[in-house]
């Protein structure tokens, strides 16, 4: 005879103003096999859990029904309540009368209550076929896979391997460093931004504990926590690094000329090529995209100057394949497109360029040499004019959000551009400042007062070419009146997108992302780098637009969620798994069909007792196991059953209504 | 079965039993975990009102719901049944989600025969973020039912039971 205890919580007003809480209570008191009923106004806080704990003890309870919040929100905690007490957690079910009935009838309390009542018949009568489980134990591979190269994946990876934890890094392009070595300086310091990462892309490459692979692409991950197989292409170089000494030769005799990337197309680079001077690893690759001598085999130039015979145009891409135990997936961030702003002219005017066009111009290394100049003519601006938000923050241009670091480096931009040509002006058009961030407030200030950026709180309505200057006109909505500004360059501040990657990659890794493609993590606020599938973490703009501080922070999280993880020899995984009753078992083998993991196969046992003959059966591994519960629907003699969501707990629960 | 419950535009005329005044009826939803329950939660969360006859069960997929789930809340109290799952592509356990559909096809050709109106079970995509369109889906199939009228009575007047 089950002894069940249902525990109706308050939530402080949340439920108790929406359903009479004492009603649900009195009504779960008349169900047979509930023995005590009692509510509380917090239940998961410390009294309300010691109500739970003395509860089991005192009235010999035999399964828990908490009437709270969503299991999804405080199962864990609850279960921890039961373990605590002596009892198995696996005993305690949720009844979800907050987010399932008070928040959404909160115009008919009676109604609400009426629900709440069934939502806790329904969870008793689950809870009476609940069984006593027990965490499995699987054991580890300890090695990580950090996907993306830039800060993010850099400073997770070194965090990782600094644990003395081997790390495989997989780069898409030929060196690691990312956006942040496109950057010039950096808000709100001014510290310049290749100063501070070449050290640490340079510790990757040397890092005992860091096998980077550069130029290469995840293509496959199979497994589960702990145990994952991930395949890598490493794409064809045509250039063998262990010969090659990175001297240059080949691509500054390479014909070719195609769009330099790491510049934004601003100037050319060649078909050889290392993205950048600092590139790590320093060897060039062939884009064999462009590649005359791949594309028409004439010219091979690179392979006649190359003294150490390091051009090989045979090589082939490869499949690098890895045991891994986690992934942190760092993939980063685009600029999105402007075209869709017509009224600005995007596309037409050559002097409309974005913020990373702009932070190319004015870099050190950059294609100009560190003056900022018009595309048109060349000349160097006197007049320059910022527009942030551009895409962002506009429902109607398809992205609701806000890019978060535009209204830094905006600032950023206007004290560079000061810096640069003291005679300019910045007059920069704006929505709100959002400046909120140690030193940030005051780095704004100093873009205002330093060199008298002036900011207009207001949205640009229209540029137009008049001369050889583009006319920007707009709102001062401060004075309430229109504005139009003689400029010479204007730089578009535009909406920080996911890479377009991620959909593909999120389904390959098995992950969910949203609609603008940004991977989600499990949790807003409590858990924020990691993802809903055990293992696999998110680092930097991946997840949402962040700026270099939070993007670090956010990277050894990972790193520290990754150790975690290695720390034992096994982890322990929920025991929400299949089971085969071989008795049952006819040896169909639909199960094995549908399972998306692969972890049923199937075994041979004796047909009897004793008996020689034998019969093929089902058998699950349970550390493969993620319990979706596939097969049990399939199989027809009913052989298969999912702890914690077996065929008579849900019978239990549909019959209850 | 399609896709999209709010594509669903057959329009049910006349109710199949008058119902009587003091009915309520009774919908059994069954959601996965990853996608339509956490969407469920979200309706909460943003506290988006919905009628209140659902009685939500969570399941760790759409693909974990036997056809006898179904089957078995239509024989005994439910007048309704929604089944929503994660969309095509997005489901946690890569596939579930595809065999459910399929499964759901069968099931409700098979009911139809036996005489139950195809809108008394129905199918949808909730993602976790769509907290709205759950409270949707929850109303579209609440007001099917209202106009069908309660499946008891039905039972009894042509199933002889």
């Amino acid at each position: 005879m089950a002894r069940v205890g249902v525990f109706v919580c308050f939530c402080g007003a949340n439920i108790a103003d929406f359903v009479d809480v004492p009603t649900v209570v009195e009504e779960a008191k008349k169900i047979r096999d509930v023995k005590f009923a009692i509510d509380y106004k917090y239940m998961c806080s410390d009294p309300g859990q010691q109500m739970i704990r003395d509860a089991i003890v005192q009235h010999r309870l035999t399964s828990i029904v908490v009437a709270a919040c969503s299991p999804r929100m405080h199962e864990k905690t609850f279960r921890k309540a039961l373990s605590d007490a002596g009892m198995n957690p696996y005993l305690l079910e949720v009844a979800n009368i907050r987010e399932h009935s008070s928040w959404v009838h909160q115009k008919d309390k009676k109604a609400a209550t009426e629900k709440a009542g069934d939502l806790v018949r329904m969870a008793v009568a689950k809870s009476i076929a609940n069984e006593q489980l027990h965490e499995i134990s699987v054991p580890v591979t300890k090695r990580a896979l950090v996907i993306g190269g830039g800060i993010a994946g850099i400073q997770a990876a070194l965090d990782i391997a600094d644990a003395r934890i081997p790390v495989t890094l997989v780069e898409r392009s030929p060196s690691i460093g990312g956006r942040m070595a496109q950057l010039d300086e950096t808000f709100p310091t001014l510290d310049c931004s290749q100063c501070i990462l070449t050290p640490k892309m340079v510790d990757v490459a040397s890092h005992p504990y860091i096998e980077l692979i550069p130029y290469s692409e995840v293509i496959e991950l199979d497994g589960y926590v702990g145990n994952y197989k991930v395949k890598i292409r490493k794409k064809a170089s045509y250039v063998n690094f262990k010969t090659c000494t990175g001297c240059g030769a080949c691509w500054q005799k390479c014909p070719v000329k195609v769009p330099n990337e790491y510049n934004m197309g601003i100037d050319k680079r060649k078909a050889i090529y290392t993205p950048f001077p600092q590139a790590v690893p320093n060897k060039p690759v062939i884009d064999a995209e462009h590649c005359t001598m791949l594309l028409k085999g004439k010219c091979g130039i690179c392979a006649k100057f190359c003294e150490k015979g390091a051009i090989d145009f045979k090589m082939v891409d490869e499949v690098i394949e890895r045991e891994i135990g986690a992934v942190v997936v760092a993939t980063g961030y685009d600029l999105w497109d402007a075209t869709p702003y017509e009224e600005y002219g995007v596309g037409r005017y050559k002097d409309i360029i974005n913020s990373l066009e702009f932070e190319r111009m004015v870099s050190a290394n950059g294609p100009t040499g560190g003056l900022p100049i018009r595309p048109s003519d060349g000349k160097v601006p006197k007049t320059v004019v910022f527009i942030k938000c551009v895409g962002s923050r506009d429902k109607a241009k398809g992205i609701e959000f806000c890019s978060k670091i535009c209204c830094m480096y905006t600032a950023k931009h206007a004290i560079l551009l000061h810096h640069k040509v003291h005679d300019s002006r910045a007059y920069i058009f704006y929505m709100d400042i959002r400046a909120a961030g140690k030193g940030y407030e005051e780095f704004v200030n100093r873009a205002q007062v330093e060199t008298g950026a002036i900011y207009l709180r207001g949205r640009v309505s229209k540029i137009y070419q008049k001369g050889e200057k583009l006319m920007v006109r707009g709102e001062d909505g401060q004075l309430g009146q229109e504005v139009e500004v003689e400029a010479d360059l204007v730089v578009l501040a535009t909406a920080v997108i996911p890479d377009k990657a991620n959909p593909a990659l999120a389904r390959l890794l098995g992950i969910s992302y949203d609609k603008y493609g940004y991977l989600s993590e499990a949790h807003p606020k409590l858990r924020p780098v990691e993802t809903a599938k055990a293992g696999i973490f998110l680092a930097g703009c991946t997840q949402a637009p962040k700026d270099i501080p939070e993007t670090v922070a956010q990277a050894s999280a990972c790193a520290a969620k990754v150790c975690g993880l290695f720390a034992g020899d096994t982890i322990k995984k929920d025991p929400m798994v299949s089971t085969v009753n071989k008795e049952f078992c006819s040896g169909c083998q639909n199960c094995v069909k549908v399972c998306p993991y692969q972890a049923i196969v199937t075994e041979d046992i004796p047909l009897g007792h004793g008996a020689k003959e034998m019969r093929t059966v089902a058998k699950i591994n349970e550390g493969v196991c993620q319990g979706c519960g596939s097969c049990v629907a399939i199989c027809r003699s009913m052989a298969i059953n999912l702890a914690g969501f077996t065929d008579p707990q849900i019978i239990n629960e549909i019959v209850a209504i | 079965m399609e896709a999209e419950v709010k594509d669903k535009i057959v329009s049910i005329e006349k109710p199949e039993i008058i119902a009587p005044p003091d009915w309520k009826p009774v919908i059994m939803g069954i959601l996965c975990n990853w996608c339509s329950y956490a969407g469920s939660d979200l309706t909460g969360t943003s506290r988006t009102q919905y009628p209140p006859n659902i009685r939500i069960i969570r399941v760790p997929c759409s693909s974990r719901v036997d056809p006898w789930f179904i089957i078995k809340a239509l024989q005994t109290t439910a007048d309704g049944v929604l089944i929503s799952g994660c969309h095509p592509g997005d489901c946690h356990y890569i596939s579930g989600n595809y065999y459910a559909r399929r499964r759901f096809l069968v099931t409700k050709e098979l009911l139809k025969m036996v005489g139950f109106h195809e809108h008394r079970v129905q199918f949808s995509w909730v993602s976790a973020a769509e907290g709205a369109k759950f409270a949707q889906v929850v109303k579209k199939v609440t007001d099917d039912v209202i106009k069908l009228g309660p499946l008891h009575l039905y039972k009894k007047e042509n199933f002889n039971r």
